[in-house]
């Protein structure tokens, strides 16, 4: 009887096994093209990016300071329409502890330079011509703003055109205390 | 002459060889009660000696392809059938001197014939490589594959022969009836290569003009009269043959007319066989091999998938692998060409079982061995020519 | 549990066939036959023997060989099915409204229906996964299921066995030696030896045995395809698997997608075919070259140690490698694949200002579109400044062109023109095939002169830590196949009795026309009598007769 009762232990253990594998691995099969490099609640990757005017910005140097980082093109209308508002946003919580960086995907100086007079940003812009740090946050659709918490840690992700409350609530909540 | 003119004719001799073995082994199984022994030893004899010299002939026109190509002679429809069709010789002169089996040879020269014949009906241009082609992979992948394939299609020789001794023809029965469409399909080949060779020697050629299924016009010649025209054809040859039919741009009328005329042209030449022997053409090949031994035969089929499963699957399964993840970044990528060969491996695979632990032998192996050669047909021919993918020739 | 006592005294488990110690049959079934199943050596197959709890119902369901060649087989018809039409990954549509008009369109009803049940896709279903992966759960229980026991019995043969077995042996021989009777077993010792048995002597029995080791065979080969199973499952988990594909223009550095911290830069894209006139197969298709090399001369890089992302600055050069087909770039277990291109992307463009006209040219400028400059000096003081680059001009909304993408498809400028004739400026727009003057007619323009392009290349990035376990999946399988195949396990019991008579039984797992050629010399050596299959059908009797005098015949070497 003990011998039996051995051996179902041994074919329960080794079933488990087997199972669990098979479960894991169709939960990974399915959930595969979801997996994103940078997740809401992470550390958001650092970067280093030269403005136009020429100035540095480092995201470890913004430590205590909310990040509104966001991807754009010059051929992206919904970056087009969404960047007056964020201007008119960017009046208001740069004095807050805000920083809004605009990483532009590897266009030329002329272009962007052209466009950013054109539409008057107030936020620093730069141009990240080896696409690095758009890699480094596995960007794809245009626009996408990164929200980024005075600890580092990303608070949203949004992918698409943001309305002008939608910024300003967004910026709120990434707002030193 | 140059070189690939001499390996052009060595092929020729390698044919007319295996068409003479085929007859002197005829001659070593034939029926005759009073010196069989003696006579079988020496037809047997001098018929190896003829598939031996046919096989050193096609040996030499492989080399010598080679050394005129540059690579090994494997990169398109017509080499690589051709490989095929040596290497079922020579898997076949392995195994006769292992067995001593005269009856295979009556079976798998004319396979090997057909095949050669078969090959020879597609363009025998040297084509350079495309960049994909230029390893040394494909040599080693290609001729291990070949070679796999072609000794697993010597069990089927051999479960062919068994059928042929134990399936009772003088009975209408669904076995009987199933074996002698097995026979009218090889009838069918010789009707592709009768109708391709009479189309060929009239050197008839006309040109169409069709609408694709992304609505691309493009152009298509047809070395066959059209009895299928292209999506939206028109004719650009004058004089030639209309097509009866017009066929939606997801059908190759071309390729379509082809298989039509071979049918046509097969299924006549079976009509005539039927017509002067007024017999199935399974009776009438059965006497040949009445003196085989069925358990045998079995043995041979079983062992030839047990020798040949190993080489296919490193060919084509594990050093295709290794090249696809050289060449194409992925050791797999689900490509017909590629399921097929797995598909031949999982068949072989559960033939294998069905033998070991339910004891599936005679009949049942022999026709399963059958079956086998039709998948491996299949991933040779329609999945080269019909199907699309990283392994369409033409 | 009930156990099987055999006459001789052995405890057999239930459910066993032959006795483990003399080889007696035990079972009702088993003793009607009149060849012994010798398959796992009559052993009682775990799973055969109960049946009780649910563990103990899928135990069974999954060990049975019947479930597993069934799965063999649904896998083999799903994966078919699967080619009939191309599947997705081969459609170069992107997203699923596309790719179901694609079938539609392409294939018709039947392209409807093959998309509508997934098997467009049906290699990444998730049921065609768990049909593969049940096909690995049967291999491994089938394979403990019957493995264990079965080695078991090979570890513990008995040499004699008991009459019983020996008779329902396939190939048996009996009676008196035609001579030499007292020394049969020492010429039948001495044979075997010499054709490489091992052999066991007690008393007046004799097993001999040769190549025991290839009935693990298909044990081993079941456990390489698990190994490779394994290693497939390994992609899934994160770190183990990367793919990603990158476009790169000659003169570009990119970051590289996956491989954190390096670079890649495109010196150059080449582009070589076979210089042969085309013939036979490619005329009738319409090709007209042939390809003979794509090849990107490529630089990787690596940025400092304590570099963040997008510092791309100092970078420090790795290697510098000619990517070709089949010839990929390979560094720290990251490759580079050449597997795309395209030609002839627009570079820069050369531009004359040009009187009207006389057709005078003022001197040539040349754009790079990669970074245009604000203004281009000119002969004589004429300069023309650049207003706007529209890299890929797609009309005007409301007044204000527009470009669609950053790729320059279709690049459109608005100059401003400084001449002696008009130093405050005119101004045009100029696009491909069109000039528009917003502020009435120009003296000047800008003459369309010539254009500089550059090349793409695509590359494939891989990296799969998984592939040396692949490999060696790979190699234990293709050791046990080659094991289980190219080898048999042949034995010959031989009991000789106190009258001298001989009782030989030989059995072998498979290639029973070898273990004949054995058993000729040895009955030759031993003078043994001469043996006989019990096997061979016996139908028709004449037929039998003449295929038998033709193996005899056919045995002997030319």
């Amino acid at each position: 009887m003990d011998k039996k009762k051995r051996r179902s232990i041994t074919r329960g253990i080794i079933l488990a096994v087997l199972a669990v594998a098979i479960g894991y691995t169709v939960y990974a099969a399915w959930t595969k093209d979801k997996i994103e490099i940078v997740n809401v609640g992470s550390k958001a990757p650092d970067f280093e990016v030269v403005d136009l005017n020429g100035e540095k910005h480092r995201l470890a140097d913004y430590d205590g300071k909310g990040v509104l980082l966001n991807f754009w093109g010059t051929w992206c209308a919904p970056c087009e329409r969404e960047f007056p508002a964020m201007t008119r946003q960017y009046e208001t919580y740069k004095d807050l502890g805000v920083q809004i960086i605009a990483v532009n995907f590897a266009q030329s100086d002329f272009e962007v330079q052209k466009y950013v007079d054109n539409m008057g940003m107030n936020f620093p812009v730069a141009i990240d011509k080896t696409k690095s740090v758009f890699t480094a946050y596995n960007i794809d659709p245009l626009p996408t703003s990164i929200f980024i918490k005075p600890d580092g840690t990303v608070d949203r992700i949004i992918t698409g055109e943001m309305s002008e409350a939608q910024i300003a609530s967004y910026l709120e909540s990434i707002k030193p205390e | 002459m140059s070189l690939i003119d001499i390996s052009g004719n060595l092929l020729y001799i390698a044919f007319f060889c295996y068409l003479i073995g085929t007859f002197l082994f005829g001659g070593a199984i034939k029926e005759k009660n009073d010196t069989a022994a003696s006579r079988a030893d020496k037809f047997g004899k001098v018929a190896i000696i003829v598939t031996i010299i046919g096989f050193i002939a096609h040996l030499a026109y492989f080399i010598t392809r080679w050394i005129y190509t540059g690579h090994a002679p494997v990169s398109n429809m017509f080499e690589f059938t051709t490989a095929f069709g040596m290497f079922i010789v020579l898997s076949f002169i392995v195994l006769y001197y292992m067995y001593k089996v005269a009856a295979l040879g009556v079976v798998a020269l004319p396979i090997a014939l057909l095949i050669i014949a078969y090959a020879a009906m597609f363009p025998t241009e040297v084509s350079p490589l495309v960049p994909s082609l230029q390893s040394h992979w494909l040599t080693i992948h290609v001729i291990t594959a070949a070679l796999g394939q072609s000794i697993l299609a010597i069990s089927s020789v051999a479960g062919l022969v068994y059928l042929l001794k134990n399936v009772n023809t003088k009975v209408r029965s669904f076995e009987s009836i199933m074996f002698e469409m097995v026979m009218y399909c090889g009838v069918l080949v010789l009707g592709f290569v009768v109708a391709t060779s009479t189309f060929s020697i009239m050197n008839y050629e006309s040109k169409f003009e069709y609408v694709d299924t992304l609505d691309n016009v493009k152009q298509t010649t047809y070395m066959m009269p059209a009895i299928f025209g292209m999506n939206e054809y028109t004719e650009l040859s004058e004089d030639k043959m209309t097509p009866v039919m017009e066929m939606p741009a997801l059908i190759d009328a071309r390729k379509l007319t082809t298989v039509v005329w071979s049918i046509l042209f097969g299924s006549v030449l079976y009509l005539l066989i039927r017509l002067v022997l007024r017999r199935s053409v399974s009776s009438m090949l059965q006497p040949l091999v009445k003196r085989v031994n069925s358990q045998l035969m079995d043995e041979i089929a079983y062992r030839s998938v047990l020798i040949g499963f190993p080489v296919f699957t490193l060919g084509a399964l594990i050093f295709a692998m290794i090249w696809a993840q050289v060449a194409w970044s992925r050791f797999w990528g689900w490509d017909p060409k590629e399921v097929w060969a797995l598909i031949t491996f999982l068949y072989y695979a559960a033939f294998l079982h069905l033998r070991l632990s339910k004891g599936w032998e005679g009949k049942k192996s022999a026709w399963l061995t059958l079956v086998g050669l039709l998948i491996i047909l299949f991933n040779l021919v329609v999945v080269n020519l019909v199907i699309a993918g990283l392994h369409s020739y033409a | 549990m009930n156990k099987l006592l055999c006459e001789c005294g052995h405890e057999n488990p239930e459910g066993t066939k032959l006795c483990q110690k003399c080889g007696r049959p035990l079972s009702a079934e088993e003793k009607d036959k009149k060849i012994a199943d010798m398959r796992y050596e009559g052993t009682a197959i775990r799973s055969k023997t109960h049946n009780k709890s649910i563990i103990d119902k899928v135990w069974n369901f999954f060990s049975s060989v019947k479930v597993g060649i069934a799965l063999i087989i649904i896998n083999l018809v799903v994966a078919s099915i699967g080619t009939i039409l191309p599947q997705e990954f081969y459609v170069s549509v992107a997203t699923d409204a596309e790719k179901e008009k694609y079938y539609s369109d392409v294939y018709g009803w039947f392209g409807e229906i093959y998309y509508s049940l997934g098997l467009s896709d049906v290699y990444s279903s998730i049921w065609f996964q768990i049909l593969v992966l049940m096909l690995g759960v049967s291999i491994i229980i089938a394979s403990i299921d019957r493995g264990i026991p079965l080695h078991k019995s090979l570890k513990n043969q008995r040499v004699k066995r008991h009459a019983s077995f020996m008779k329902r042996q396939r190939v048996i021989a009996e009676g008196q030696p035609i001579k030499n009777a007292d020394d049969t077993l020492e010429l039948v010792e001495q044979k075997l030896k010499e054709l490489n048995y091992k052999v066991r002597r007690e008393d007046q029995s004799i097993l001999a045995e040769r190549g025991r080791f290839s009935r693990y065979g298909p044990y081993v080969n079941h456990v390489g395809l698990i190994v490779f199973i394994l290693g497939v499952m390994l992609h899934l988990i994160p770190g183990f698997y990367v793919d990603d594909s990158m476009w790169l223009r000659e003169g570009e550095t990119r970051a590289i997608p996956g491989m954190e911290g390096y670079f890649l830069k495109n010196d150059k894209f080449i582009l070589e075919t076979h210089d042969n006139a085309p013939q036979g197969e490619q005329l009738k298709q319409g090709v007209n070259v042939v390809a003979k090399n794509f090849q990107t001369n490529a630089t990787l890089y690596k940025q400092k140690a304590d570099a963040v992302a997008g510092q791309a600055d100092d970078l420090e050069e790795v290697k510098e490698y000619e990517i070709r087909v089949n010839h990929p770039l390979k560094h720290e277990g990251y490759a580079f694949y050449q597997m795309d291109y395209r030609l002839n992307e627009l570079k820069s463009m050369i531009f004359d200002l040009t009187h009207k006209e006389t057709e005078e040219s003022l001197g040539q400028l040349t754009i790079d579109l990669t970074n245009p400059e604000d203004e281009y000096e000119l002969n004589d003081g004429a300069k023309v400044k650049l207003l706007a680059y529209y890299p890929d001009f797609a009309g005007f909304k409301d007044g204000v062109p527009q470009t669609a993408t950053a790729s320059p498809n279709n690049p459109a400028f608005i100059f401003k023109m400084f001449t002696a004739e008009k130093p405050e400026g005119e101004t045009s727009f100029v696009a491909i095939q069109q000039t528009l003057e917003p502020n009435g007619e120009n003296i000047y323009k800008m003459k369309f002169a010539n254009v500089e392009t550059r090349n793409m290349t695509g590359l494939t990035i891989r990296y799969d830590r998984t592939l040396p376990v692949l490999f060696i999946g790979g190699i234990i399988f293709m050791i046990g196949v080659v094991m289980g195949s190219y080898w048999n396990h042949r034995r010959i019991w031989i009991e000789q009795s106190a009258d001298g008579t001989v009782h030989l039984a030989a059995h072998t797992n498979k290639n029973w026309f070898s273990m004949k050629k054995d058993l000729d010399k040895l009955t030759d050596a031993a003078h043994l009598p001469q043996y006989v299959d019990q096997q061979e059908p016996a139908t028709n009797e004449q037929q039998e007769l003449e295929g038998k005098e033709e193996t005899e015949k056919e045995g002997k070497p030319l």
